[in-house]
């Protein structure tokens, strides 16, 4: 049991019993835990307190930068093509004919706000990434199946692993695994 | 309790949370082709043969291959084109507007209804493409710089149409992607082979479910179906602003943007519901999307009908009360000239036939409701045949007045782009997960917690 571990994963079986244990271990001074669940379970962020609001902020801001970049970019482009690169004088109608212009700057907005927003989650997450330590464990498939997992990881300061999985035995945890490094 | 009732379970049975996984992701990992499945694909294959060989031949000889001449330049492709891309329109509303909303019954629809317009705008792009004459320099369309120094025209709305149709396009697809990632991990980390193991361990990108993932997952989609309501609306207006900026009486008109926004619901609930119909039938899926989805459709087909029918009525109002000749002669025209019966089965298919959907009877029941979907999508088709020839067969001065008469490569090219669809659609159904299973996921769960 002396060979360098990632950590040591324990699966639960409903949410019920999972929160319930999140909330003994955090008791019990497990600082560095990662969950990892088949959907989106409410109420993990409050149990680990994770403020949620910074994520939203964060994509939210993304979002937002890229919209502002596609719109005001697509606006830019035109009016620098229709003015300064190429103006055609049409019976004296202005160059600059802003309301003809906002249509393309509408949709690149948009566009922009995807991009950006879908960039920011992927890179929030660090994805794509080919491999993560965790899917050593073949027991973790379960996790985007059918069974809530628990990781606690093995570099917080006083990391015993005995005394964990004692513990998550202890919490009803259905299976648990040491995961490599 | 009925079983189309608002309150209706929107799942039945108690299949549990890994039962609903196994069985969903075994449809795409161990359920073999089927009988089914596999003539549906020889059809399919056959009309987009018949699709590729149309266009190899419109590259060929060109756009005289259509039936398309002055005065009716514009015609089958530029009505594929409003009729698909609207179809697609369907998809993303009933996906982004009830997640919204938070209507959790969108679950069992949304996976199937977003694939149907990644598919239903890519089959849409080609037409106006293939109808430029010269389609290899499409690529003009886009601002770029080039050795000619020319710029695309800013002010026109087919350029708007040419950037709507982009976003449209990659939005659609990003948006599909992103709700797949947490299926595609679930598939990967069930697949049993190498091959499979390593095509859904790439496509799933990672992806491991750390709760933090799920808070930007969450977040993100959210925010994206926000933005996608809107997307939804302005290309739409865009699609419609192809005709009203033109000065032709029957197309420069103010109601056309929502007009075809309203049209453009209609269509894709159809098409959902025609999709739904037999993927739950073939799927077994009977007991995930219920009676009350079909209901549910049902009524939105019949909402978005109504107001269709509105604006039908509303154009032929507006064309008497402003007086204009051009305008009343068009109005007429369309109402008993040449090309009247276009009109008249968009009338009996958009306006009376779904009339039925008043009927609880008629919503509990399948069939019937496939045969108007299907109805609806035959209607809508030749509303938008009939909105483009009828302004343009009549010009302004009798001597230029013209008909148009539809060739064989015109019939190919329509029904190879409904075996492309077809194609895209039956891939879709065997590689990819129908129905989104952590969504499923999430709904069975949250009615395990209230006993």
């Amino acid at each position: 049991m002396n060979a360098p571990a990632h950590g040591l994963l324990a699966g639960f079986a409903d949410v019920p019993t999972l929160l319930a244990a999140l909330r003994a271990l955090r008791r019990d001074g497990f600082g560095h835990l990662e969950v990892h669940s088949p959907f989106a379970v409410p109420g993990l962020d409050e149990v680990l307190s994770r403020p949620r609001e910074p994520v939203h902020r964060r994509i939210a801001f993304w979002v937002l930068l890229g919209g502002l970049i596609g719109g005001f970019g697509m606006l830019a482009l035109q009016v620098w093509s229709a003015v300064l690169s190429y103006p055609i004088d049409v019976g004296g109608r202005p160059d600059a004919s802003w309301p003809a212009f906002l249509p393309p700057a509408l949709e690149m907005a948009l566009l922009g706000a995807f991009v950006f927003g879908v960039v920011a989650m992927l890179a929030g997450s660090r994805l794509p990434k080919l491999h993560q330590p965790i899917f050593a464990s073949t027991y973790f498939e379960r996790a985007s199946q059918d069974r809530f997992m628990v990781l606690i990881l093995a570099d917080a300061p006083g990391y015993d692993a005995e005394r964990a999985r004692q513990r998550l035995l202890a919490l009803g945890a259905e299976q648990i695994e040491e995961v490599p490094a | 309790m009925n079983a189309t009732s608002p309150r209706a379970p929107v799942i039945h049975g108690d299949p549990g949370i890994g039962g609903l996984t196994a069985r969903l992701s075994d449809l795409v990992l161990e359920r073999p082709p089927g009988r089914g499945w596999l003539i549906a694909m020889v059809v399919a294959l056959a009309l987009a043969g018949l699709l590729a060989a149309s266009i190899a031949w419109l590259l060929y000889r060109g756009v005289g291959i259509w039936g398309i001449d002055m005065p009716v330049v514009w015609a089958f492709a530029i009505a594929n084109y409003v009729w698909w891309i609207a179809i697609g329109m369907g998809g993303t509303f009933i996906s982004a507007a009830l997640l919204l909303a938070r209507q959790p019954w969108r679950n069992a629809l949304n996976r199937y209804a977003e694939a149907m317009t990644v598919f239903a705008v890519a089959v849409s792009s080609l037409f106006p493409i293939l109808h430029l004459g010269r389609p290899w320099f499409f690529y003009w369309l886009a601002p770029y710089p080039n050795r000619m120094a020319l710029w695309p025209q800013w002010r026109s709305s087919l350029l708007w149409d040419f950037f709507a149709i982009l976003a449209y396009l990659i939005a659609s697809i990003l948006y599909f992607y992103i709700g797949l990632i947490p299926d595609l991990a679930t598939l990967r980390d069930r697949s049993r082979t190498r091959g499979k193991q390593v095509f859904f361990g790439l496509l799933a990108l990672g992806w491991s479910g750390e709760a933090r993932d799920w808070r930007r997952h969450e977040t993100l989609s959210l925010l994206l179906a926000g933005l996608a309501v809107p997307l939804v609306f302005s290309v739409h207006s865009m699609v419609a602003l192809d005709f009203s900026e033109a000065l032709l009486p029957g197309w420069h008109s103010t109601i056309f943007p929502p007009f075809f926004v309203a049209g453009a619901l209609f269509s894709g609930f159809a098409m959902v519901l025609v999709l739904a119909i037999p993927l739950r039938r073939l799927f077994g899926l009977t007991d995930l999307i219920t009676a009350r989805h079909l209901d549910n459709l049902g009524r939105m087909v019949l909402a978005a009908g109504l107001f269709v029918g509105y604006s039908y009525a509303v154009e032929i109002f507006t064309a008497f009360y402003g007086g204009d000749r051009y305008e009343i002669a068009l109005a007429m025209n369309r109402l008993t000239g040449h090309f009247a019966w276009t009109f008249w089965i968009a009338i009996a298919c958009n306006v009376v036939a779904i009339q039925a959907l008043w009927f609880r009877a008629v919503r509990a029941n399948p069939a019937a409701l496939f045969a108007i979907g299907l109805t609806v999508l035959v209607g809508m088709w030749f509303e938008r045949f009939m909105l483009i020839v009828t302004t343009l067969y009549r010009d302004f001065l009798p001597s230029s007045w013209g008909t148009f008469r539809p060739t064989f490569w015109d019939y190919a090219t329509l029904a190879g782009s409904i075996g492309l669809f077809a194609l895209l659609f039956l891939v879709f159904v065997r590689v990819l997960p129908v129905l989104p299973m952590f969504e499923m996921r999430k709904l069975v769960q949250h009615r395990e917690a209230r006993p």
